[in-house]
């Protein structure tokens, strides 16, 4: 059995507005030398079975289909042991 | 996040250096200039423009910032503009002024988001809606209400839920966060827009009428606030050949061509804007919106009486990496520029601060005649001003009709080409297949997204009215026609709500003004609109031309959407459409003739788009609206007919209310088949009392309507229609199923 983290972010030049309101918010609650928040998702994808060179093929077409939004987002695959 | 910007000390391409080094390159085509654009900037300016003053040219005279195309026959609505004394600000400012009485004024004005709601259907819609809010702001008003006109693909294309759902979340996302309602729009499929939606937003808001602000910069001495977001690599798109051009490689490799918008900033702009107007402290102000710093600093220098001093390098970035240039460029959102007299700056910098805006003063206006924007110690930009924002290119494109117009125009929905219902049965099953098409069916599936009734205050006293419509097979049909069609619908929707129709904002969606039959299109769309508002006597305030909507060399129908803004004297005494009870006459107004061409029947039930589309009567149009205005206590409900006929404002009215309605067409000359499904023009159903159907009927033959006694509302749920060929009976259960499940499934 596989486990593959999906680890979607808006790319770095994209406005993260979430991000910045965290930031804020983060500073006023009292954590000092916050210089930056960027938020995003993740997706936890458990597998039967291993994760074949077919089967990464196709999740990573889909990230960039249905995870992620690649006009804005970046993404990454973790596989997880 | 590095929040003030690095002193990196660049190859900067001064005004001086563009004066000793006249034959250096510049990517001036990459830019989307032409050549002989490139060669007047060189005139105007003595010498090659800088890097930054070629970015500023480039695109303030880009046709979405310039009107290049368009300027020739947008005259027209200034020449053609009817005698009103109701227009208070007109066309050229951020949006039109309107006085509705007792001080009190409006202003409203769509615009187009068409080509970034396609890149990315959430961000571009909902910066779409931000952008037309910060317009309304900027004239002095407080926001009341957004509106937007959209337009899909076809209801059937797999694309097509990906830019729905975007789009209409982006609407919803945007101006719910801003505690603005959406009062109402379009949303229309057809295949014609598969590669380009549009997607058009009205805002409207309301002031005093000493609150009028203009965009000018005057004053020597006054000082440029920019206030709001920071400023970061937002839609620069091309001008990253700069930066790469002028600087060495440690800039950054990637500009984001997509916005996005945070409506919580936005809000925050609409409060502390709103309390340095009402403290009187704004001389001048500008929206940043297309074209960023270089349109607010060259639009406000420009409109005033001197010139302005910038020093960009105290913007404050959100990437601390951008060049000049790309400031310039920028369309980072949620930003405005504000022009201040000195006395008055620290009350604005403590407003700005109070609503936690950052805002920094980042010029002055002088009285030389330039625009001279600094870099730290380096002049990079001088210029006139008026050469970048008012007096740019203007183009008389030639155009000519369409070959194929004249057979598409004789392609009439004849009983051949489109046979027509024989039976009441299949009358019955057509008016079903109507309301269960993508363009009729419910969009309770749309609006339930966006915030309805927020503001929606208990109103005693003046209120106004708005619509936005157009048909854009009729303007494929005939654009003179099919833009007062749109005008004529629009209208007539202000009037039955018993408003008085005041003025008009225009979004004009067209295909490329390079294709000589598209800008036909345009000029014949223009010169309708203009004739028809002189004729209606209602002036164009103000609006939007986005041209290039198409895929490959097919162009979008021309698209004209129309706003109508209206005003009642008293909102209490507005029509709606829920207002009848039983044994309530029903009355149709207006003449009906056999026109099917470009309406729903002929394009839901045969597919077809052919003939020549409904007969403008905009005499007749204001005939109805004086009649329905000034018998609107008598009136107990109205409802315009428009899409689909009389067929489906009957159905609606049963869907929406918990009567039925019984009608023939015994009172009228025309078979009941015409009678349901054409769209002539200038009708609207009304109920009444059974005593007041006199003083209605014979308030329309004095003003020259027909008008037919159709029948009366009933205490059950079935719309009973008695045809010549037996009685057509649909209860309330049946009108709703197609009817409110079609959206959903075009969705799944």
């Amino acid at each position: 059995m596989a486990r593959i983290v999906v680890t979607v972010m808006l790319k770095p030049e994209i406005l993260d507005p979430q991000g910045a309101a965290v930031r804020g918010a983060l500073t006023r609650l009292g954590l000092s030398g916050v210089s930056d928040v960027r938020q995003g998702k993740q997706f936890v994808i458990d597998l039967d079975g291993a994760l074949d060179s077919e089967r990464e093929m196709v999740l990573t077409k889909l990230a960039g289909e249905l995870l992620a939004n690649p006009v804005i987002e970046d993404y990454q695959l973790r596989v997880e042991d | 996040m590095n929040t003030t910007p690095i002193s990196v000390r660049r190859d900067i391409d001064t005004v001086e250096r563009a004066g000793s080094t006249p034959d250096v390159q510049q990517p001036w085509a990459d830019l989307g200039l032409k050549p002989d654009e490139y060669q007047r900037i060189r005139d105007i300016l003595g010498r090659r423009p800088t890097s930054a003053e070629l970015a500023m040219y480039s695109v303030m005279w880009s046709e979405h910032c310039s009107y290049k195309s368009s300027k020739v026959h947008l005259r027209q609505f200034g020449a053609k503009q009817p005698q009103t004394d109701a227009m208070l600000v007109g066309i050229g400012e951020n949006a039109g002024v309107v006085d509705i009485g007792d001080g009190w004024a409006v202003t409203f004005k769509v615009e187009s988001h068409n080509h970034p709601s396609f890149v990315e259907p959430y961000q571009g819609a909902a910066t779409g809606v931000g952008g037309i809010v910060r317009d309304i702001l900027a004239m002095g008003a407080r926001p009341l209400a957004v509106m937007d006109s959209l337009r899909f693909g076809a209801p059937e294309h797999l694309d097509t839920p990906r830019i729905v759902s975007g789009v209409v979340a982006g609407v919803g996302g945007y101006g719910n966060c801003l505690g603005l309602p959406n009062i109402g729009g379009e949303a229309v499929f057809d295949s014609c827009y598969q590669g380009n939606p549009l997607v058009n937003a009205l805002c409207v808001g309301a002031m005093r009428h000493e609150d009028i602000h203009l965009a000018k910069a005057s004053g020597v001495g006054n000082l440029v606030v920019l206030y709001g977001a920071r400023t970061g690599g937002d839609g620069i798109g091309g001008v990253s050949v700069l930066a790469s051009e002028t600087f060495d490689a440690t800039g950054p490799a990637k500009r984001p061509s997509v916005q996005v918008g945070d409506p919580f900033m936005e809000k925050l702009l609409i409060e502390c804007t709103l309390q340095m107007f009402a403290e009187k402290l704004v001389e001048g102000i500008q929206d940043l919106g297309g074209a960023g710093l270089s349109c607010a600093t060259s639009e406000l220098a420009s409109n005033g009486d001197g010139g302005m001093r910038v020093h960009l390098d105290r913007v404050p970035l959100r990437d601390a990496t951008l060049s000049p240039e790309e400031i310039l460029m920028s369309e980072s959102q949620e930003r405005m520029m504000a022009v201040v007299h000195p006395d008055n700056i620290e009350r604005v910098m403590h407003i700005c601060q109070r609503w936690d805006v950052t805002a920094t003063v980042i010029g002055e206006v002088t009285n030389a005649s330039h625009l001279q924007v600094y870099w730290h110690d380096d002049l990079i930009v001088d210029v006139p001003p008026r050469t970048v924002a008012h007096d740019g290119p203007v183009y008389d494109r030639p155009f000519h009709r369409p070959a194929w117009l004249d057979a598409r125009q004789s392609d009439e929905p004849t009983t051949e080409r489109c046979p027509r219902p024989s039976t009441a049965e299949h009358m019955r099953q057509q008016i079903l297949e109507l309301l269960a098409s993508a363009n009729l069916c419910d969009r309770e599936w749309l609006t339930s997204q966006y915030d309805r009734y927020v503001l929606g205050n208990t109103t005693t006293g003046r209120g106004i009215a708005v619509s936005l419509d157009c048909n854009g097979r009729f303007g494929a049909l005939d654009p003179y026609v099919g833009a007062q069609l749109a005008l004529s619908e629009a209208y007539r929707n202000v009037a039955v709500s018993g408003a008085t129709p005041l003025a008009v904002t225009d979004c004009l969606n067209f295909g490329s003004p390079e294709d000589p039959e598209v800008m036909w299109q345009f000029a014949e769309a223009v010169r309708g609109l203009a004739d028809g508002c002189l004729e209606l006597g209602t002036p164009v305030t103000g609006g939007n031309v986005s041209l290039y909507n198409q895929t490959a060399t097919t162009a979008i129908h021309p698209t004209p959407v129309v706003g109508v803004l209206g005003v009642l004297d008293d909102v209490r005494t507005r029509i709606t459409m829920h207002g009848a009870k039983p044994a309530d006459a029903v009355i149709l107004i207006g003449a009906t003739q056999e026109e099917f061409a470009g309406g729903e029947w002929a394009h839901v039930v045969h597919g077809h788009l052919g003939g020549t589309p409904p007969q403008v009567n905009l005499v007749a149009e204001r005939s109805l609206a004086s009649v329905i205005r000034d018998h609107r206590h008598l009136i107990t409900s109205a409802h315009d007919l428009s899409d689909g006929g009389l067929a489906i404002a009957l159905s609606e009215l049963v869907l929406r209310n918990d009567y039925g309605l019984d009608v023939s067409f015994a009172d009228t000359d025309a078979d009941a088949f015409t009678m349901l499904f054409s769209e002539s023009v200038a009708r609207a159903v009304v109920t009444t009392a059974s005593e007041n159907v006199d003083a209605i009927r014979a308030a329309c033959e004095l003003v020259g309507l027909p008008s037919a006694l159709l029948g009366t509302v009933t205490a059950d749920d079935f719309l009973s229609i008695t045809t010549a060929d037996g009685v057509i009976t649909l209860s309330r259960a049946e009108l709703a199923e197609g009817w409110s499940r079609t959206f959903a499934r075009i969705m799944s």
